[in-house]
């Protein structure tokens, strides 16, 4: 499977001159199976070009929401299969205590925030709400596990026999913890994240930012490495970056957290862009990394 | 591994900072988390014992009544609100391994996650000043 960020960025869009090597665009990932089948984890600012590049012959695409803060969704009234008839739209994402998914996601596709209605999008949308049991998309086996961040949260754990790739892009595992981490069992994600080929995870702040910042939801660079290791995973991916980080500080900053905490695992930083083949040619598990110019 | 949903871990990390003891059961009764002003009720530390089986943490203290009477433990908040989820809450003596008799008020109440999932029970138990 090909797995390419479409958008690495947290919070809210940071397009210029000084994010243009990470990007600018809010969360959105495109994993890809050697059967055709196409995942969109999450429908950020990245989703509208990864739209553009979907083949024309394509009839079913799913979307898989973490949840529906703003950075999360933000694209997905400019997902083009979303006005093709002649496709499918699968979109999973969780409920609240009181609201459906349609509900909630209605609130940001209608007026006054978007004209459209999700309802007059021309193609057609099926919703499912997460957590659920584990299901299947193509060749992805998917299961889905509530997290650790404000407002109901999930975590998608997508597995092929090429290997296992986790999304855990807006997690707080370290929140109110005493000592960080505890065991697996007590740390919010890593069941979903244990011995994962790939973990696309949160790592917003530096540890100084985190401590202004507790209970935002997110992680500091140290912590996400922290959490990478206890849950055993091969490569990680820093991602959802803070706005306010530039290229040379995300740089710096990642080379920092590496000398001193010396992760047990491969890092390639979270840049627009980059795609990782899962699995080789000879079908055994493994990753590799390529930073695209995107 | 079997994972604690996240409710379950969020509720363990704030009872973690509460001066009030705190216990939390599974849906099976398993007692999976005390906080440290629980521990000198049970007279055991949850780093040291871990998770522990309802018929382990029960007999850890002897439950009774005004009288002295030995209480059914199917009358205790803890194991109404698991077995019936429902909220319940009463008072009563209990005596502890350190052989210390407290008079005490425990509240109990399920815990129901999103999609009304079971996820057990959490009890706060108050000493009745003498
Ligand atoms: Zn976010
Ligand atoms: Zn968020």
């Amino acid at each position: 499977m090909k797995i390419t960020l479409w958008g690495t960025r947290g919070s809210l869009a940071s397009p210029g001159p000084e994010t243009a090597r990470y990007g600018g665009n809010t969360s959105c990932v495109e994993v890809r199976g050697g059967d055709g089948t196409v995942l969109v984890l999450d429908a950020g600012t990245g989703i509208r070009r990864l739209g553009a590049t979907l083949p024309k012959t394509l009839r079913r695409v799913d979307v898989l929401l973490t949840h529906l803060h703003m950075d999360h969704i933000q694209g997905l009234g400019f997902f083009a299969p979303l006005r093709n008839p002649n496709v499918e739209v699968h979109i999973w994402g969780p409920a609240s205590v009181t609201l459906g998914l349609r509900a909630r996601l209605s609130r940001y596709l209608s007026p006054p925030l978007f004209p459209v209605h999700l309802r007059d999008m021309p193609s057609t949308v099926c919703l499912h709400e997460v957590p659920c049991a584990e299901f299947d998309v193509g060749e992805f086996h998917i299961n889905s596990s509530l997290v650790c961040h404000p407002d109901p949260t999930v975590g998608y754990r997508i597995m092929t026999p090429d290997g296992v790739v986790v999304y855990l892009p807006d997690h707080e595992p370290a929140l109110g913890a005493q000592q960080f981490p505890l065991s697996q069992d007590w740390t919010s994600g890593c069941a979903l994240a244990e011995n994962a080929d790939l973990l696309i995870h949160d790592a917003q702040y530096t540890p100084q930012e985190y401590e202004d910042r507790v209970g935002f939801g997110h992680s500091s660079l140290p912590q996400a490495f922290e959490f990478g290791a206890l849950a055993g995973v091969k490569h990680f991916v820093p991602f959802h970056h803070d706005p306010a980080h530039s290229d040379d500080d995300l740089d710096r900053l990642i080379a920092e957290t590496v000398t001193a905490v010396k992760p047990p695992f491969q890092i390639t930083p979270g840049a627009e862009g980059t795609t990782f083949a899962l699995g080789t040619a000879e079908g055994t598990p493994g990753t590799k990394g390529n930073s695209g110019t995107g | 591994m079997i994972a604690k949903e996240v409710e379950i871990i969020l509720a363990r990390q704030w009872a973690s900072y509460l001066a009030m003891p705190i216990f939390i059961v599974d849906p099976q009764g398993t007692l999976i988390y005390y906080n440290e002003s629980a521990e000198h009720i049970l007279g055991r530390r949850f780093e040291e014992t871990g998770e522990m089986p309802v018929a382990e943490w029960a007999t850890l203290f002897k439950a009774s009544d005004e009288a002295g009477k030995p209480l059914d433990s199917d009358t205790l908040p803890l194991v109404i609100a698991l077995a019936e989820r429902r909220p319940a809450r009463r008072d009563f003596w209990i005596r502890g391994l350190d052989d210390v008799l407290r008079h005490i008020e425990v509240s109990a109440f399920p815990l129901i996650g999103l999609g009304q999932r079971h996820l057990g029970a959490m009890a706060i138990v108050w000493e009745v000043s003498a």
